[in-house]
């Protein structure tokens, strides 16, 4: 049973996340958006979207961190002050981030708003298995303590086994169904990626940090105008009916 | 130097007579969408009035456009990585309120109602939920200073005008207004391309039209905000931001564009600029009162022999740099010097062009007695509406620019009045025309392009090769067998 939850499942969510996103991607990067409903309703949004994006981004950066270099994060935390205000931090993150999408769920629901109505089916799964996760991970927090220390002994080895494709469970194995079930929901959330609008996460502009400030596109190049193709080089004269002949 | 065309337009706001008809144009055409219901990439709107979106003028509200800061051009909405921050959440977007909520009538209901003693309505419904809504606000609400007091009253433009000035303005009996159609400017230093994160907005190097590219669009919305003409919107459908295309297939079909097309007023001129690309920075840069000027000396002379030499080094072709002769767009702007961009101090390049409106002549009612005798031509001072009005329109505030247009403006009426009526002295006519700094040649030139003009002189669309064009990247041969009969596909909103 752990092999297929802690292993299978896993892989086929990362495999399903990597080819559908890319898939999407290639045929149809038109649908890949952050589908904003800002300009319906901005007033919800800006508690709720807020709390939400800081709060989850600190959260998953510290997951990510911990889980790379777990070795300097045991250092640097130690099993002292320095974890406890961690941990403290973290909590008051998830809650944070908790309210926020409480408040995104909510803008969502009444029957006349206009956020509603441009609320897909996929929408409500998303927000409603985030709001999830981000409780559990709050109530990890709270009931498991000290989850920042335990991660490190026992996911951040799962984790590794999975992405040097030599899995082992052990570690999560004996771990309490709450964490368990906080893992496997999280890799819930990923296989959801590439079938919502999570897409925009990977989306995220960096390069705008330095690119140039315009953007001029020529058909032509502007400075060195390329030599029209030579008749030579064309692609050989075919008549009509030759090319259908070819095709068939 | 570094030259570029722009195909680029004039509006002559004198013989605007605000019916809307290029907005329907366009809507038909473009923006009849899902989604797009409240969009007017083309929109007419009535000055004094806080337009479309409400008080779009006011960059305290909406930070677009660009600003100086220590010399250097900066976008007034946020830094780079201010930007980056706000993604969750932009706080300088206007919500669809400031636009309006787009709605139709249930017209079955019409036809439905059961027998009854009352009259059937049909009640009008939001095009977004669906619900029946109460109508607060149209495109056009301020259509003809309807609501003034709310609308005009609040106009940005009016700021700087003393007390008695805004009361000559509203005073019923004088009662003025003009209609200011606006669309995308195609701007030459674009804050729209500058603020989005995606680098999903671009200016095409052959005309300068600035697209929207649906792939690339991530719905981050800074352009929105960054425009500060408003003239990017945002499909809520699709989740992607739209605006005007300057109807390019239609351009590269050699036909006008839809709005210009089916002007009633024929107030619309289209044609190519040559401008030097090399100076966009340094003229974006100077201070307002200059912008106007400089903006003029970026646009080069199609027929000085160095311009036309750099213009082929950058493959510019015969055919371009011959409807760049032949444009109204730069005998308005560039040798009449007759029209101004609008709002220069945001500092973006507009390249659409307004030549500012003379107004009708002043009257006065006396005794019931509507009396016009008095100064047929409304000289300059008499003016209905104020020079720093129309100063803070055009001229980020210049009156002295504002009225040497003017001053040709009349020149020009009254030259033709004396030719045509005859009514005025010779010595008068001299000195208006040295007033004005202007030769009976040139007026003659104006008057014909302002009031006989026909379609081929309105619009002279320059040559667009885009077969020309796709021969350098792709064998045409291939283009041609790569299309063909098959589907396609209507844009689908992402999960
Ligand atoms: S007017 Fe057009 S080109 Fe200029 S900033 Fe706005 S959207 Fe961009
Ligand atoms: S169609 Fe022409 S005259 Fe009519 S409102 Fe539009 S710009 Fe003005």
């Amino acid at each position: 049973m752990s092999t297929f939850l802690f292993i299978v499942f896993p892989y086929v969510a990362i495999i399903l996340a990597v080819g559908v996103g890319l898939y999407r991607y290639w045929t149809n990067r038109f649908s890949y958006s952050s589908v904003s409903s800002q300009l319906l309703e901005n007033t919800k949004l800006f508690w709720g979207s807020v709390p939400w994006h800081y709060g989850i981004t600190l959260i998953l950066l510290a997951h990510v961190f911990a889980w790379l270099f777990p070795g300097l994060t045991g250092s640097i935390l130690g099993f002292g002050p320095r974890l406890f205000a961690f941990e403290v931090a973290g909590l008051a993150l998830a809650l944070f981030a908790a309210v926020g999408i409480v408040i995104l769920i909510a803008r969502r629901l009444p029957t006349l708003s206009r956020a509603r109505a441009v609320t897909s089916p996929m929408d409500w799964i998303l927000l409603f298995v985030l709001l999830v996760q981000v409780l559990t991970g709050a109530a990890v927090a709270l009931f498991d303590r000290w989850g920042s220390h335990w991660f490190l002994s026992a996911a951040a080895p799962w984790l590794w086994s999975l992405v040097s494709l030599r899995p082992d469970a052990a570690t999560v194995a004996p771990l309490p169904p709450l964490i368990q079930f906080h893992f496997l929901l999280g890799f819930a959330v990923i296989l959801l990626f590439p079938f919502t609008r999570l897409v925009h996460v990977v989306m995220l502009p960096i390069h705008y940090l330095w690119r140039p400030y315009q953007v001029v596109v020529w058909y032509r190049d502007p400075r060195r105008r390329l030599a029209p193709v030579p008749a030579s080089q064309a692609a050989p004269a075919k008549s009509h009916f030759s090319s259908a002949e070819l095709k068939e | 130097m570094n030259v570029r065309a722009q195909v680029s337009m004039v509006f002559h706001l004198d013989k605007c007579i605000g019916c809307h008809t290029c907005s329907l144009a366009c809507k038909n055409l473009w923006t009849s969408r899902p989604g797009t219901e409240y969009m007017w990439w083309n929109n007419v709107e009535t000055k004094p009035g806080t337009g479309y979106p409400t008080l779009y003028e006011d960059q305290e509200q909406y930070d677009g456009g660009w600003k100086l800061e220590r010399g250097e051009l900066k976008l007034r909405l946020n830094s780079r990585a201010g930007e980056l921050l706000n993604l969750a959440f932009n706080p300088r977007l206007p919500s669809l309120d400031d636009y309006y909520e787009p709605w139709t009538y249930k017209y079955n209901d019409l036809i439905d109602a059961p027998q009854g003693d009352g009259q059937p309505v049909a009640a009008p419904v939001s095009l977004i939920t669906g619900k029946e809504i109460d109508i607060e606000a149209g495109p056009n609400w301020d259509d003809d200073l309807s609501g003034s007091p709310v609308y005009a009253a609040n106009d940005p433009n009016l700021k700087g005008l003393s007390e008695e000035e805004r009361q000559m303005l509203f005073a019923t009996e004088r009662l003025v207004y003009f209609y200011l159609p606006r669309i995308c400017n195609h701007c030459a230093n674009p804050s729209c391309v500058a603020a989005c994160p995606a680098g999903a907005i671009y200016k095409r190097g052959e005309d300068g039209i600035v697209l929207v590219s649906q792939e690339k669009c991530m719905g981050w919305r800074m352009c929105i905000s960054g425009c500060p003409y408003k003239k990017v919107y945002f499909n809520w459908e699709t989740g992607k931001s739209e605006k005007c295309i300057l109807c390019y297939p239609r351009l590269e079909t050699q036909q006008a564009p839809a709005c210009m097309h089916s002007c009633v007023g024929r107030i619309r001129y289209l044609g190519l600029l040559l401008y030097d690309a090399d100076r966009i920075e340094q003229t974006a840069k100077r201070p307002d009162h200059e912008l106007v000027e400089a903006q003029r000396a970026m646009i080069l002379d199609p027929f000085d022999p160095e311009v036309v030499a750099r213009a082929h080094e950058n493959g510019i072709d015969d055919g371009q740099i011959e409807a760049a002769r032949k444009s109204p767009v730069f005998q308005y702007v560039k040798r009449w010097r007759l029209a101004l961009p609008l709002h220069p101090e945001f500092r973006t390049l507009p390249m659409l062009f307004y030549v500012p409106p003379l107004l009708p002549v002043t009257g006065s009612m006396g005794d019931g007695v509507y009396d016009n005798s008095a100064d047929f031509f409304s000289s300059l001072e008499s003016a209905r509406l104020p020079l720093r009005y129309m100063a803070n329109l055009f001229t980020a505030g210049d009156e002295e620019q504002v009225a040497a247009v003017y001053r040709k403006l009349i020149a020009v009426r009254i030259f033709k009045r004396a030719q045509t009526v005859g009514d005025i002295p010779a010595e008068r006519v001299a000195q208006t025309l040295e007033q004005a700094r202007t030769t009976p040649e040139e007026i003659e030139e104006i008057y014909q392009l302002t009031s006989l003009a026909g379609f081929d002189e309105r619009f002279v669309i320059p040559p667009f090769s885009r077969e020309a064009a796709i021969e350098l990247v792709q064998i045409t041969q291939q283009r041609q067998e790569g299309g063909g009969m098959g589907f396609l596909h209507g844009p689908q909103r992402g999960l």
